[in-house]
């Protein structure tokens, strides 16, 4: 059995679907929040990648490196997010960043 | 090996000015001591005011494109990159007091708000997916970082938490709908998109409908609109005023420009069905924001809530699809954005040291020690609402109108009746301004920098003005989308 663009596609849609449920059911801790956003765009960039190889066509696999890079400044502000957070409120829990609601 | 072509760097400028003095203050800023802090305000103030002149140097009476296409130069970016920076200075400088008053007056704060008005410009601009998504991002990260700027606030840190996570799976799904679209058009510059949707429509409908879906929740999202409205009124009370006033007011055109960009220039052979996704996002962006707006006592949130409702407004140009319903949306997004600097300006002038104002009740009695700010902030609350002669009529009314051309009667009357209902929450800050009785000892007090308040009273009176001559801003939108 050869691997197809659909098999690629279908794992992508699984990991995007896996991490976007990560991030609503998720009730305990916020680092694996910034993990389902990693999730989610890395299997952005399985689509971005197998699309380019069947097209192919390079601009995909450039999208691919410009996401790499903003998704690692992404985690940098996340995690400097985080500590700050974390130093005001002595906690990385989901449940206790309900101070704001209304 | 293909050869290597220099593309034509003139269109891109004014965002290469702003660039090169990003860096400049950046530096500066290291060596100067935390008294003449000024300096970098000044510097700051000074980037954008050469950003405008070399937009203007530059501005070209047709379309121009660059670096492939994928940098595009219109009469729309032109208009809407000087409305960003000019509203940009406005929000430098109306912040300078609060930032004193906080502790947070640091040269990073002015960095992080020229980094995230290169972002818009980009946006603005961006005429490829790549282009239009790394704006975007230059613009979240600069906020995600200015929320949590007061970094001894707990509530700040936990806006800026919220608005990391939502934005960041915004931006996911963004790019989702993004990656799908360049599967089945195989294309990622907008123009060569527009030309390749036709011919697709007839082979893959639904893989397009499936990616548009993706792409209008991304904009929707950013823009605010329900039901992707959960984080605007937490990051609204949460972020520093003086940050809440920038999200309040510039980001909204850029969220407007990606909205045109990816819509309208790039899938406008869509329109049928993305028209449909809007009718649904607009009438519950009024709805809600209407009436959840009336439950509020904190004045921020308020006026998150009216954001809310104002974006249900912009959508409502959009979604008809003609060139009159886009030049009053656009009209509509810069007002909104005058009006709502001006509302969150006289917020931040009721700030002080070890005080901050931000419920509905702080207000009362501001007439009585400043009528001049109370009158600066009737207008502002009266042109949200959209009574004449404020400039928000008149915006309401070309959006009303161009929704009555394409004979969608029923959703004008349904605008309409809830800006009726939106009324109420605005007279009664009028009404807490003027008639209320403040505790004896809590009477609003007010800082008297000149420069703050010259510049809130042309702020405010503009919007008389441009109520009365509303074709000075019309003129320029209708000739964008002609």
């Amino acid at each position: 059995m050869s691997i197809e663009l659909s098999h690629y596609l279908i794992l992508a849609a699984i990991l995007f679907s896996i991490s976007i449920a990560g991030i609503v059911i998720n009730r305990k801790n916020i680092i694996i929040l910034l993990m389902s956003i990693e999730v989610m765009l890395l299997s952005v960039n399985l689509n971005f990648i197998a699309f380019s190889h069947y097209l192919n066509d390079l601009a995909g696999q450039v999208f691919v490196f410009f996401i790499l890079t903003v998704a690692a400044a992404e985690a940098a502000i996340g995690l400097a997010i985080l500590v700050v957070l974390f130093r005001n409120k002595g906690s990385i829990s989901v449940e206790d960043i309900t101070e704001l609601r209304g | 090996m293909s050869e290597f072509i220099q593309p034509n760097l003139l269109p891109a400028l004014p965002e290469i000015v702003m660039l090169a003095m990003i860096c400049l203050v950046l530096v500066v800023d290291l060596f100067l001591p935390q008294e003449k802090r000024g300096f970098t305000l000044l510097l700051s103030v000074a980037t954008l005011v050469l950003t405008i002149i070399a937009i203007v140097a530059v501005a070209p009476s047709d379309s121009i494109s660059s670096f492939g296409g994928s940098f595009v130069l219109d009469q729309m970016a032109v208009v809407l990159k000087i409305a960003t920076c000019g509203l940009s200075i406005l929000v430098f400088i109306y912040s300078r007091d609060y930032l004193i008053d906080h502790d947070i007056y640091k040269g990073e704060y002015y960095v992080l708000g020229l980094c995230a008005t290169l972002g818009m410009m980009i946006m603005i601009s961006g005429h490829s997916f790549l282009l239009i998504y790394l704006g975007l991002e230059l613009l979240s990260l600069s906020l995600y970082a200015m929320i949590a700027f007061n970094r001894n606030s707990a509530i700040a840190s936990e806006a800026a938490m919220k608005y990391f996570v939502l934005g960041a799976m915004a931006s996911g799904l963004l790019l989702y709908g993004i990656s799908i679209f360049y599967g089945i058009t195989g294309t990622l510059n907008i123009e060569q998109l527009a030309g390749v949707v036709p011919q697709t429509m007839k082979e893959n409908p639904v893989a397009l409908s499936f990616a548009l879906t993706f792409i209008v929740v991304g904009i929707s999202f950013k823009l605010g609109a329900v039901p992707f409205h959960m984080w605007v009124p937490d990051i609204y009370q949460g972020a520093p005023t003086s940050v809440t006033l920038f999200i309040g007011t510039v980001p909204k055109i850029a969220g407007f420009a990606m909205a045109i960009r990816l819509l309208v220039d790039g899938l406008s052979d869509l329109q049928a069905e993305w028209s449909q996704m809007l009718i649904v996002l607009a009438v519950a962006s009024l709805a809600i924001g209407n009436i959840i707006a009336i439950a509020q006592t904190n004045f921020k949130r308020l006026l998150a809530y009216s954001t809310i409702s104002h974006i249900g407004f912009i959508l409502l140009g959009i979604l008809p699809g003609t060139d009159t319903g886009f030049a009053a949306a656009m009209f509509y997004t810069i007002v909104y954005a005058i009006t709502s600097s001006v509302a969150f300006g006289v917020l931040l002038l009721l700030n002080r040291k070890g005080f901050e104002a931000e419920n509905i009740n702080d207000l009362s009695g501001l007439n009585e020690s400043n009528p001049w700010i109370a009158a600066l902030l009737a207008i502002a609350m009266l042109s949200m609402a959209g009574v004449p002669p404020t400039v928000g009529f008149y915006a309401k009314l070309s959006v009303l109108q161009a929704v009555i051309q394409v004979d969608m009667v029923w959703l004008a009357v349904i605008a309409v009746l809830f800006t009726v209902i939106g009324l109420f929450y605005y007279l009664r800050v009028i009404k807490v301004m003027y008639f209320d009785k403040p505790e004896p000892d809590q009477l609003p007090t007010i800082k008297q920098s000149l420069d703050v308040k010259i510049l809130l009273s042309a702020n405010g009176l503009s919007l008389i003005g441009l109520g009365i001559f509303p074709s000075a801003l019309m003129g320029y939108c209708i000739l964008a989308f002609s």
